[in-house]
């Protein structure tokens, strides 16, 4: 490991000492040209699914190539999974880095921070930008810069199996999560089926930290608030969910075995994303009978709220690409009305621009479904480029209180330790 | 580094007693290029692809270390943007910080890596040597069995380590499917830190034993018939055979196996990693993967990274030439 940090680095000085000679040279002989004669080739990393939804982005890169006869466009599916760590590597030696990447909403601060990706402001990339929604166009900032393009987005909402409600004798599904936690209990009497699957992961446990009032950290006030009493009311309700609510978890294949568990009609309700939800139509309890599938807002918490993280993917542009005219144009083309249109279609995802919204997207009830949560529910993540590292802690910390190793409160207290290590100059509280 | 040391003490007793005169050594060397160059030439190719691949690169990380270096603090110039180094150097400050205890995961961690080290290593030498002497006997089918106790080597152990997450799965995974089918409980068998541990040493000695077995076989089957012969001719029992003749026999091979295992297992990353995947408690972490996440999630830290390198190092090191010494001698006396 270590010394593949050092050969990197030493890769580095050598790259970016060539790449800068290089760079200077470009600078000055780049003018603003008519987008018919850019010209050159073009790297794209695509994080869609492979299998399910690469297909329609490649076919809007053909529209592009062909709208474009001179640029030609390199499609690279890379696994969402293994992006930030390629995409980081690669960045930072200037070998192999793409030239656009689509990268998770999460990422862009850091991405931004780091030094990575370009500023777009006044470039071709952004376009009509009054057209976006706020917030995913809010992902996109990063000290008062916009560093990428917003494609598509998306929220956690609660998907349930109508079946299984209706047979527990439940009419509406739960608003609070102490209505969800009772559910769950007359779900399983009733039926045999479990009330959920609690997904471990820390960015699932986000909604609940929304609802009552909680979050990781404050950066206006500079403070670490994720141990406050919020948040342990927050964490307490999370522990009882699993105590009480959720089929036993796998914590190695927790997402695996909660997707099947779900779609095959083992449990009745998720708190989940819409990118799961062609997946889950093709379990056995919704593959003959899509209308079985039921959205809602995330349960409301103490307060009376109910928030949901907004997620969702932006197109940026890499800072060292050798040919930023031409990834301004891609990034600008994929990001238009007509391929947002196109990929709502394809994918079912949710596309960014107001005017994509169109009665042919909004019939498809995926995107209805979770077009009415994002209205009611998704709220910004807090945009600081440590966000990356700090689900790390907050992660393990969850993990031991669901597994009862800690108490809320401590695993909260040694979390928010952990936290500000890693912010310099915040302060607990 | 122990021939090196040792060419050094056969030299100096060769040069005779008393401290020898500069001018002496000098033209020793001369002599020793005009007589050797050829030697010298053969060996330069290699002493500079080691120092490119290995010494620069170590000493870069130990110079990092001693830094407060991370991902938004090092020298970048990528296109139109230029961030100048902004690093410290801080001396010895991150050795005293980890080394101190005051990071607060150093001890657990390494307490936890010396655990999972010497049970792996004990398991898989152990039941590497049952199986070598079990196999060593005459009986059918016994290429069969060789070649079946070598095919976990011959899986890439990424692919293992996969196929045990997938029959250790709670809900869909074979051993639940065994166990209920008998009508016990189904068990949560990657559930608990505990469990977890027990996991990732069972599925590392599975991963080890293939080795352990052949490096012992070939041991065994070195030592002479006759020392059998005449023991069994002194009645000594099968016990007092395997005691007195096998495993003295097998020290050379065994203790090279034990030191290799031991390193191996100290820096396995890839069990521990693959078979909890994301979702743990950070006390399943053994050193190296501890380390593995300081460098790769979020910002990078490749100060503290490095630092932890450089420790990891640092142990091997003390305990290889601890554990040389003490054979060797063994072995002599």
């Amino acid at each position: 490991m270590r010394r593949g940090i050092s050969i990197a680095a030493a890769v580095t000085v050598v790259a970016l000492t060539a790449s800068a000679c290089g760079g200077s040279d470009d600078d000055s002989s780049s003018k603003p040209k008519d987008p018919k004669d850019v010209s050159g080739t073009i790297t794209y990393w695509d994080t869609s699914d492979a299998a399910t939804e690469a297909p329609t982005y490649k076919a809007l890169v053909k529209q592009f190539e062909a709208k474009y006869p001179k640029i030609k466009v390199n499609f690279q599916s890379v696994p969402f999974t293994d992006v930030e760590q390629k995409f980081k590597s690669a960045a930072k030696s200037g070998k192999g880095a793409p030239d656009v990447v689509r990268t998770d909403v999460g990422l862009m601060a850091e991405y931004a921070s780091l030094g990575y990706i370009a500023p777009l402001d006044g470039t071709p990339a952004l376009k009509d930008t009054s057209d976006f929604a706020a917030t995913p166009l809010n992902t996109a900032k990063y000290n008062g810069k916009t560093y990428g393009v917003p494609s598509v987005t998306d929220t956690l909402g609660l998907l349930y199996n109508k079946k299984l409600l209706k047979q527990a004798g439940i009419a509406n599904p739960p608003a609070t999560w102490d209505e969800f936690i009772a559910d769950a209990k007359t779900i399983k009497a009733k039926t045999g089926a479990y009330g959920t699957y609690v997904n471990p992961d820390s960015y699932f446990l986000l909604p609940l930290l929304y609802s009552n009032g909680a979050d990781m950290a404050d950066p206006s006030a500079k403070k670490i608030t994720i141990s406050d009493a919020a948040a342990v009311k927050a964490l307490t309700t999370a522990k009882q969910i699993n105590d009480q609510a959720s089929m036993k978890v796998d914590f190695a294949n927790a997402y695996q075995n909660m997707q099947a568990a779900f779609k095959n009609g083992k449990v009745a309700m998720l708190i989940q994303g819409p990118w799961s939800v062609a997946d889950t139509l093709s379990g056995s309890a919704f593959k003959s009978d899509q209308a079985n599938l039921g959205y809602a807002p995330v349960p409301a918490g103490a307060g009376g709220k109910a928030q949901a993280p907004t997620g969702g993917h932006n197109l940026a542009v890499y800072q060292g690409s050798g040919n930023l005219d031409a990834s301004y144009l891609f990034t600008q083309f994929m990001t238009s009305t007509e391929s947002q249109v196109a990929i709502a279609k394809g994918t079912g995802t949710l596309p960014t621009r107001q005017s994509a919204y169109t009665s042919e997207v909004t019939s498809d009830p995926k995107v209805a479904g979770f077009k009415s949560i994002l209205d009611k529910t998704a709220r910004p993540r807090v945009a600081l480029p440590q966000v990356g590292s700090l689900f790390t802690p907050l992660q393990q910390n969850y993990v031991k209180i669901l597994q009862g190793d800690e108490s809320v409160k401590n695993g909260l207290d040694a979390t928010a330790k952990e936290f500000q290590k890693l912010l310099p100059g915040y302060s607990i509280g | 580094m122990t021939t090196a040391a040792s060419t050094g003490t056969t030299n100096k007793t060769a040069r005779g007693d008393g401290p020898s005169p500069r001018p002496a050594r000098v033209s020793a060397l001369r002599r020793s290029w005009d007589k050797y160059w050829y030697a010298w030439a053969m060996v330069a190719p290699v002493a500079v692809v080691i120092t490119v691949l290995v010494l620069y690169p170590l000493g870069y990380g130990f110079y990092q270390s001693l830094t407060n270096a991370n991902e938004s603090n090092v020298a970048t110039t990528i296109g139109a943007f230029h961030r100048p180094a902004t690093y410290d150097f801080v001396g010895l400050d991150n050795y005293w910080h980890v080394l101190s205890g005051a990071d607060g995961d150093f001890y657990p961690r390494l307490v936890w890596t010396v655990v999972w080290t010497v049970s792996c290593v004990v398991l898989q030498v152990g039941l590497g040597m049952a199986l070598a002497v079990l196999l060593n006997r005459e009986m059918r089918l016994r290429g069969f069995y060789r070649a079946m106790l070598i095919l976990p080597w011959a899986v890439p152990s990424f692919i293992g380590v996969f196929a045990w997450r997938l029959m250790l799965n709670s809900q869909y995974g074979v051993f639940n499917e065994i166990i209920t089918a008998f009508g016990l409980p189904a068990q949560n068998w990657l559930g608990t830190p505990l469990a977890q541990k027990v996991a990732v040493i069972m599925v590392n000695v599975w991963i080890g034993i293939p080795f352990n077995m052949v490096a012992l076989l070939g041991g065994l089957q070195s030592i002479p018939k006759e020392l059998y012969e005449a023991a069994e001719m002194d009645g000594a029992s099968p016990w007092q055979r395997f005691v007195n003749v096998t495993l003295p026999g097998l020290k050379p091979v065994s203790n090279t196996v034990i030191l290799l295992g031991c390193i191996w297992t100290f820096n396995m990353f890839n069990v521990i990693y693959l078979l909890l995947g994301n979702n743990t408690t950070g006390d399943t972490d053994i050193l190296v993967t501890f380390a593995f996440h300081k460098a790769f999630n979020g910002i990078s830290d490749y100060a503290g990274a490095a630092t932890y390198g450089i420790i990891i190092l640092a142990l091997l090191l003390a305990f290889s030439t601890f554990y040389r010494r003490n054979t060797l001698k063994s072995e002599q006396a």
